[in-house]
Order: C-alpha cells, then structure tokens, then sequence
C-alpha cells in the first residue's frame, strides 16, 4: 500500500478524502444549498398565499387584463371588511376561509383514511383540467392546509373544486358503497363512516393546534374564542360521515374567480 | 480499498447478519403488501370492508416497508459491513450498533401497528405520526454518528468513495426529516404541519424526493462501489468518475423535489429550476452508471457464472434507466402528460425493483457469503432463479404501468370534434382494469423472488452453523 501518499485527483480532493470531519462538513454545506434557494424564497416572496407581518401576503398582487390589482380580501375572506362577519355567515365567493369545526372533523378522515393517495386536490391551469374540474387552483386556497393535501396520483378524479357538485345524499350513497354510484369505481366502501361518531376532543383541539402555527395560522377574529367553546354542540351527534361529507362540500368554493385574472402571478 | 495488515481485524460483524437477515425478512412483506394492494386497485373486494386494509391505510405501509424497513436494513446492513472492511477498523460502538437494530426494528413494529389504525401525518412517504417521528431521528443519528466515527477511526489513509456517499446520505437524509417532520401535535396520535399550501408542498417535495436521491440513490450508491468491484474482482473503472458522480450528485440532486409540483400553484420557476437541474443531473448519473457498468470490462464473461454480478449489473441497467426517465418527466411538457398518472408509479417502481432491490440483494448474496464464512450459496441455481423472476416481475410492472400511464394522460386530454372532453373520467378508471392486473403479477413474480431469496438465505445460513457445529466436534475415525 504504498502508493497511499500519491494524489490521483486534486490536492484539495485528497485533503478531503483523508479527512473525516472535512469530508462531513463539506458535504453538509453542499447538500443544503438547494434546499434554502428553493424553499427560503417561498416564505418571501408574493404569490405563495404566505401572510406576511405588513398584514400583506408579500405583497402579492393579483392582477386582470386592464392591469388593476383584485384586493386580497376578495380571495382571502377577511371578517373585518366583508359583508359577512362570522363562519356562520359566510358565503361561498366571500374568500378563502379556514374550515368549520364539522370541516375540521371531516378532513381529519380524509387524511385518516389517506383519501390523499388516490385524489388530488390541485387542479393545472390546462384546457382539460377546467372542462373537467374548473378553474386552476391558487396557493390561497390551500392557505390554511396544515398538512396540504394536493395529492399526487389521481386513481380517483380531483377533488379540488367538489363543492356542490353532487348532493349530500350523493356523496352518502357512493362513500358507503361506491359501485352502487359508479359501476366501475375502484374505490373502497366506507359504509362504516356512519358507525363511528366524530371524536370531538380531537377536533377542538385542531381547531386551537390550527391558531397557534408559525406560519399562516387561523386569524383569532375567525377562530374567536367562542368558536372554539361552541365547537363542541357544533359536532354534537355527528358521524364521521357527516363531517367528511361537509369536508368534501366545502372544497374549492371560497373564492369567486372573475375571467381575464391571472391568480398566479 | 482494503489496507492489508499484519494482525487480521477482529470486525463487528453480527449486527451486519442480523441486519442482512431482517432486510431479506422485509422484502418479502413489503412486496406482499405492494402486491396486495395493487390486487385492490384492480379487484376492489379485496378491501374486505375493514378498514385496517383499506389501499388508503396499507399503502402507506407498503411504502414504508419496502423504503425504511427493506431499504433500510439493507443501507444499515451494508453501511456498517462496508465502513469496517474499507478502514479496517472494528465499529466505534458496537453497542451503539445494536441499539440502531433494535431501535429500528422498534420503529417498524410501530409502523405496522399504526399505519393500518389510520394514524398518519398525511405526508406522503413521512406518514408516521410525530412521537415514531422523535423516534426515528433518534435512531438514525444513532446510525450516522457510528457510522462517521468509525470513517474517523479508520486505520486507511483515504475515506472509500463508498463511505462518502453512505455520509451524505445520513447528513442529507437528518436535514429532510428534521424540517419536514415539523408539526404541531394535537394528540399523541395525530399532529399538523407547520407548513401549509405551498410551503408544505414544496418542502414535503424536497423530502420526497431526497429520500429518493440520498437514501435510495446515494446510499444505494455506495452499495454499488463497494459491492461491483468486490464481487468482480476489479478496482472500480474511475476513481475521478466516481469524485465526479459524487459531488455533483450531491449539490445537485437537492434541487429535483420542485420538479413535482410543475403547473401546481407553486410559483413557475420553483418548478423550472428543478426541471432544469434534473435535467443536468443526467450526465453524473449515467457516469456513474458507467462506472460502475465498466469496472467489468474485461470480465464480462463473468455474466456467465456469476449470478450475484447479475444482480448488480442489472440494477445499474435500471439505474441508468430511470435517471433518464426521471428527468424527462421533469419536463414541463411531458410532465403535464406524466403527473397525477400511474407513469409516476412505474418510474418509482423501476428504481426500487429495478435499481434499488436488486443492487441490495447484488450485495446480500455476496455478504453473506462472507458473513457466514460459506464458498456458495446453499442453492447457487436459485439466485439465478430469483435473478429472473426479479428482472421479468420489474419489467412486467413497469410496462403495465407506462402504458396505464400514458393512456390515463391522454384520456383525460382528448376533445372530439364537438370540443368536449372525449372521456368521462370513470372510463379512464375502467380502461386501467387489465394493467392494474397486469401490475399485480408483475409485482407477484418480484415477490415469489424475495420468497425464494429468503429460503436460499435461511438455508445458507442454517448450513453454515451445522458445518461449523460438525467441525467443532473431532471426528470419531
């Protein structure tokens, strides 16, 4: 072995390969750099649906064909300007809204049950994806999405826009047994949903774990205090099925898309 | 690559057996679990109506199991083999090695309780919820700080090509489950993401995808340049090919995760410079392929006999193959075709059948050769029989899955000539029946091979004890 001294690479490749604790920290710096210049921006920069400290979303500015900017809170509902003050009261098109407490109860099903696998919930700005779906979805929509659920394989359709698009009873019907609905469906029968009540504790506690994120948390003048206490009679006597089929009843409504804005940029 | 010494190191090998044991142990119930489900998606039925085997519940199982407990046995098995025989050194701490088995075996046993219970994360490939989570953060720095100190404590000059790629992996594989675990418990069962929307999609991405670069490229890499030109006979073909694949794989590769969110909300050029950096990265993968492919030029008859070398030289084929793929289906054009379809589940399965399981079981075989102080596998003709069925399987799915792939992307595209859409997208479900059969078998003949694998290796290794318990005894003539 005594060709161990002679450098077949660089001097500063040799170095390294000699030395354990060269090697580890060169590597560690060259393998963090993609990450930061991929993800760090998205925390700054606008169209990321990210709620800055200004009270601003980084200044995103969403713009239609005549160059006049849609005011945010025409996509991001905001109780204090909108018409419509509480949960209760609001309205689809009113804007981006984080879920009521049955919403709340139901995604917890969705994620549970890993409905995410099959059915996205992201719909691309093609031709075919809106004749399909509907319009393309926005990073505001998936705003208040801790955990986000766009999904990446569609052995079922998109589900980002399936807000009254089919009935509740519907939607009861093909979650208990899917091929009653659709012959060829391949997806699981879920009749068992409406054997089990929603755990309400876990559910409250969501909705508190939801107002206490770093980043983009539930707004406490949505989440007031007495949302929260109230939460509880909200899911008084509910099913796992009745949450997910208002989880599923609320998907891609809250905002009222107007023709000629580009939503991305 | 092994220093020759006066006095023969005395390795830490028995933590290596029983990691080589319980890789060979996973495969098979990974593969099972992958068939089972794939037999779902084509015969729903076979849900059963209970919930514990909904797809939904056991695909997050299967995927664990094939990644952390078969992967993972696999990269700790051949990590703590390769780092003592490249520095001719005895573990830093053998101690430290039992509890990595233990405490890892101990994270699988709670994925299999958990997962089918419905308790998720809901982040794809990083389901367990956040206590597992401590749990495995816990046991792989157990694994990495070994591994490196044993590299300190090397008694070679150099740090093996192989060790550098097995410590990237560990560096890069803590920073993608540190930042991506992050969330907020609401129970001790369930837990939110920090992040949300685009954030969460972008870095869960970067998870997704460096788990796939680091731990089942990179780590599965350093396999390769130890195990191809130790089974060959044959120093590895570049030494500079491989400084070369090395760091450029390991600046580089970070950068893919964008490239699966291409047309999602997340802004345009997250998604263009991760394409645009995918595409680069064909170039050190296929040199590296190719030095690995030529370190047996000049024993390529060797093909001929040696089965395990099939093995390894078949899985760079793979390697090649889906390093190229991979990068075409970053494409904005092509990936518009490709996302969302099960062309992303081919692409995936030719890596960790084709590339990943059979540059494992490459170095499985020849491990336990070693381990086990045997000249031959108990059946030598049966590695050749697992060697076919793993090829033909792999190959079943993945043309099963290129042709769904495509298809489903092109129905759901199709106008007539009134300008609607041609297909409702319950026809495009139906049309997938025959390849979701297809699939099935195809992952059914992989899976017959790791059944047979694990009989040649219990076999082996139970023939191996009776011949040292006879040779212990002197004989009566």
């Amino acid at each position: 072995m005594s060709d161990h001294d002679k450098i077949y690479s660089t001097k500063f490749q040799d170095k390294i390969e000699r030395s354990t604790l060269l090697m580890f920290v060169l590597t560690a710096f060259a393998v963090a750099i993609g990450g930061i210049v991929e993800i760090v921006p998205l925390f700054y920069l606008p169209n990321t649906a990210m709620a800055s400290k200004d009270g601003t979303y980084n200044n995103t500015q969403h713009k239609d064909n005549s160059g006049n900017v849609i005011p945010m809170d025409k996509i991001i509902w905001n109780p204090a300007t909108s018409a419509h003050k509480t949960l209760a009261d609001w309205q689809p098109g009113d804007g981006v809204r984080p879920y009521t407490a049955l919403e709340t109860a139901g995604r917890n099903v969705y994620i549970r049950e890993g409905c995410f696998l099959c059915h996205s919930q992201m719909i691309r700005p093609f031709r075919d994806e809106k004749d399909r779906y509907g319009h393309y979805s926005i990073a505001e929509e998936s705003m208040y999405d801790h955990t986000y659920q766009w999904g990446s394989k569609r052995t079922g359709p998109d589900l980002a826009r399936l807000a009254g698009k089919y009935s509740d009873e519907w939607h009861r019907r093909h979650l208990k047994y899917p091929r009653e609905v659709v012959q060829e469906s391949v997806m699981p029968n879920y009749f068992w949903l409406e054997n089990k009540p929603v755990d309400v504790a876990e559910t409250v506690q969501t909705l508190t774990v939801m107002t206490m994120m770093p980043f983009n948390p539930v707004p406490k003048d949505i989440y007031t205090d007495e949302y929260i206490a109230g939460a509880a009679a909200q899911l008084e006597g509910k099913t796992d099925m009745d949450a997910l089929i208002a989880y599923l009843q609320s998907l891609g409504n809250h905002v009222k898309f107007e023709e000629g804005v580009n939503y991305r940029d | 690559m092994e220093a020759t010494q006066a006095t023969p190191v005395k390795y830490d090998m028995e933590v290596v057996k029983w990691f080589t044991i319980a890789a060979a142990i996973y495969a098979v119930v990974g593969t099972l679990l992958g068939v089972y489900i794939a037999s779902e998606l084509a015969w729903p039925f076979l849900n059963f109506d209970l919930e514990w085997i909904t797809f939904g519940r056991l695909r997050p199982l299967h995927t664990n199991a094939v990644i952390f407990a078969f992967g993972g046995c696999a990269l700790m098995a051949t990590g703590f083999y390769m780092v003592q025989r490249t520095g001719a050194t005895k573990l830093w701490s053998n101690g430290l090695a039992w509890f990595t088995f233990w405490g890892w075996n101990l994270i699988i046993v709670l994925a299999v309780v958990t997962l089918p219970l419905g308790l998720t994360s809901g982040k794809e490939y990083a389901e367990l919820e956040w206590p597992i989570d401590i749990l495995i953060a816990v046991v792989w720095l157990s694994f990495g700080l070994n591994h490196i100190m044993t590299v300190a404590i090397r008694k070679t000059s150099h740090i093996y090509v192989s060790n550098w790629f097995t410590m990237g992996m560990i560096v890069m594989i803590t920073y993608l489950h540190v930042v991506n675990s992050m969330a907020i418990p609401v129970s001790l069962t369930n837990s939110f993401s920090i992040y949300s929307g685009v954030q969460d999609a972008m870095i869960q991405w970067w998870w997704g995808h460096n788990a796939v670069g680091f731990y089942l490229t990179g780590g599965f890499l350093g396999i390769m340049y130890y195990f191809v030109p130790k089974q060959v006979g044959r120093p590895v073909f570049s030494y500079r090919l491989s400084v070369l694949h090395f760091w450029a794989l390991t600046f580089g590769y970070v950068w893919l995760g964008a490239h699966h969110l291409q047309y999602t909300a997340l802004p345009d050029w997250t998604g263009s410079l991760g394409a645009a950096v995918s595409l680069a990265m064909i170039i050190p993968s296929w040199g590296g392929a190719m030095n690995g492919m030529m370190t047996l030029s000049g024993a390529w008859d060797r093909l001929r006999t040696d089965y395990i070398l099939r093995f390894l030289v078949v899985a760079l084929a793979f390697y090649a193959m889906s390093t190229f793929e991979g990068p075409v289906m970053s494409i904005k054009t092509v990936n518009a075709l490709s996302h969302y379809t099960d062309w992303t589940v081919g692409h995936v399965h030719s890596g960790a059948l084709g590339w990943m399981a059979m540059v494992a079981y490459g170095a499985m075989y020849h491990m336990i050769k070693k381990l086990w102080g045997v000249e031959k596998m108990y059946s030598e003709s049966l590695v050749n029989v697992h060697f076919w069925l793993a090829t033909i399987g792999t190959v079943v799915y993945v043309v099963a899955m290129w042709v769904s792939g495509i298809m489903q992307g092109l129905m759901w595209r199709d106008y007539d000539e009134y300008g609607t859409l041609t297909y409702t997208f319950v026809e495009s479900v139906s049309a997938m029946h025959p390849y979701y059969a297809m699939r099935a078998i195809g992952g059914l003949i992989f899976h017959i091979g790791t059944l047979i694998a694990l009989y040649n290796i219990v076999m082996t290794v139970s023939t191996a004890k009776s011949v040292r318990g006879t040779n212990a005894v002197p004989a009566n003539a």
